[in-house]
């Protein structure tokens, strides 16, 4: 306990405004650096992934509008999608400039759904053959 | 405060796998971020696994139905006359929150940067789109109950299972939808009262927005699987 009071006065001398960006360079956009005011960016690319989103959606609209088939509209509606999740996570939700720690734990769990999709699948599948079977078309 | 102190002076990180080890098994805060900040995060995973059970279960019941699923780009179109426009309510509804996101975006870098009356009107533009967009919701919901006859047991387009999978699915995130509203503007009325200028940090409008962004993301794949498939 003692320890752990003596490193915490210690951590609070130099004050949590202090600029710890100003000469190092090399650490460019780290996140230490973001973090000791929070997360600041420049508005110039908020305002492109802003645009990068409209567009992607009105990319997917037109899927539908031109009513694409098959392999070509999954493909389409899938590469927007996740697109526009990835811009969305990364920018807007400033996923991309947190410690890598945090994106593990963040990114790393929603992985298992990809086993509950894939085994209900399975599933669907499964109860589609057998319906088909017992009560025809 | 004392806690975000001795986060903010500790000495530079490591960075890259290193780092995680570092964070991971350091005899200190694992997350150096504000704690409402990895809260609001481990909230949306969890958030993250309820929306995609839902969408599991729809894609189950969609496989395994033998009757013919209902075309959501006829059932969802508008009609101006003799044209009928596929999906149309629907893309503005998605322009909507798009651009509600994009002013909470914005709305979280001028709190940063202490601007009050940018951060307040940024927020409140948010919430009023996020209203609007669940009275588009409202609006298509009784067109699809009071003219189209869908209900959760049936409808009279194809699979019985359409009405459920489309009420549970799009009433979720409405309803997420509306609480963020309600979250947006008790946050904006701080930052306009100074709230945040007194606590000496505007983070929790960035937490705010975590969630307003979650729920644009949920949309952006409730509109590729349910409406676009």
């Amino acid at each position: 306990m003692n320890n752990a009071a003596a490193a915490k006065t210690v951590h609070q001398q130099p004050g949590p405004g202090i600029p710890d960006d100003g000469h190092s360079a090399d650490h460019g956009h780290t996140a230490g650096k973001a973090h000791a005011e929070g997360q600041q960016h420049p508005l110039k690319i908020y305002l492109l992934i802003w645009a990068l989103l409209f567009v992607f959606s009105t990319f997917s609209y037109l899927v539908d509008y031109f009513n694409l088939h098959g392999m070509l509209r999954w493909t389409l509606i899938i590469v927007f999608m996740l697109a526009k999740a990835g811009f969305i996570v990364a920018i807007f939700m400033h996923m991309r400039w947190e410690r890598l720690a945090l994106k593990f734990a963040i990114l790393i769990p929603p992985l298992a759904l990809l086993i509950l999709i894939g085994l209900m699948a399975i599933e669907g599948m499964h109860t589609f053959i057998t319906r088909f079977g017992a009560f025809g078309h | 405060m004392a806690q975000d102190a001795s986060i903010a002076a500790q000495a530079a990180p490591a960075e890259g796998l290193d780092g995680v080890v570092a964070d991971w098994s350091g005899d200190k805060q694992a997350f150096p971020v504000p704690w409402g900040k990895a809260m609001m995060w481990i909230f949306l995973l969890s958030d993250t696994f309820i929306f995609t059970c839902f969408l599991t279960s729809y894609m189950n019941v969609r496989i395994s139905t033998t009757a013919n699923w209902p075309n959501p780009s006829k059932v969802f179109a508008l009609h101006f006359g003799a044209t009928e426009v596929p999906l149309l309510l629907i893309a503005i509804m998605t322009m909507v929150l798009i651009t509600s996101s994009g002013t909470m975006a914005l709305a979280v870098n001028y709190g940063y940067r202490r601007d009050r009356a940018k951060t307040t009107a940024l927020m409140m533009a948010t919430a009023a789109l996020g209203l609007s967009f669940v009275g588009m919701q409202a609006f298509e919901w009784t067109n699809l109950i009071v003219n189209e006859g869908v209900r959760p047991w049936g409808n009279p387009m194809g699979a019985a299972q359409f009405g459920s999978a489309f009420f549970m699915i799009t009433g979720f995130h409405g309803l997420h939808v509306s609480a963020g509203v309600v979250y947006l503007s008790v946050v904006a009325r701080r930052v306009w009262t100074g709230f945040y200028d007194r606590k000496g940090t505007y983070e929790t409008v960035e937490v705010t927005g975590l969630y307003w962004h979650f729920v644009d993301l949920v949309w952006v794949f409730i509109f590729a699987f349910f409406y676009l498939w």
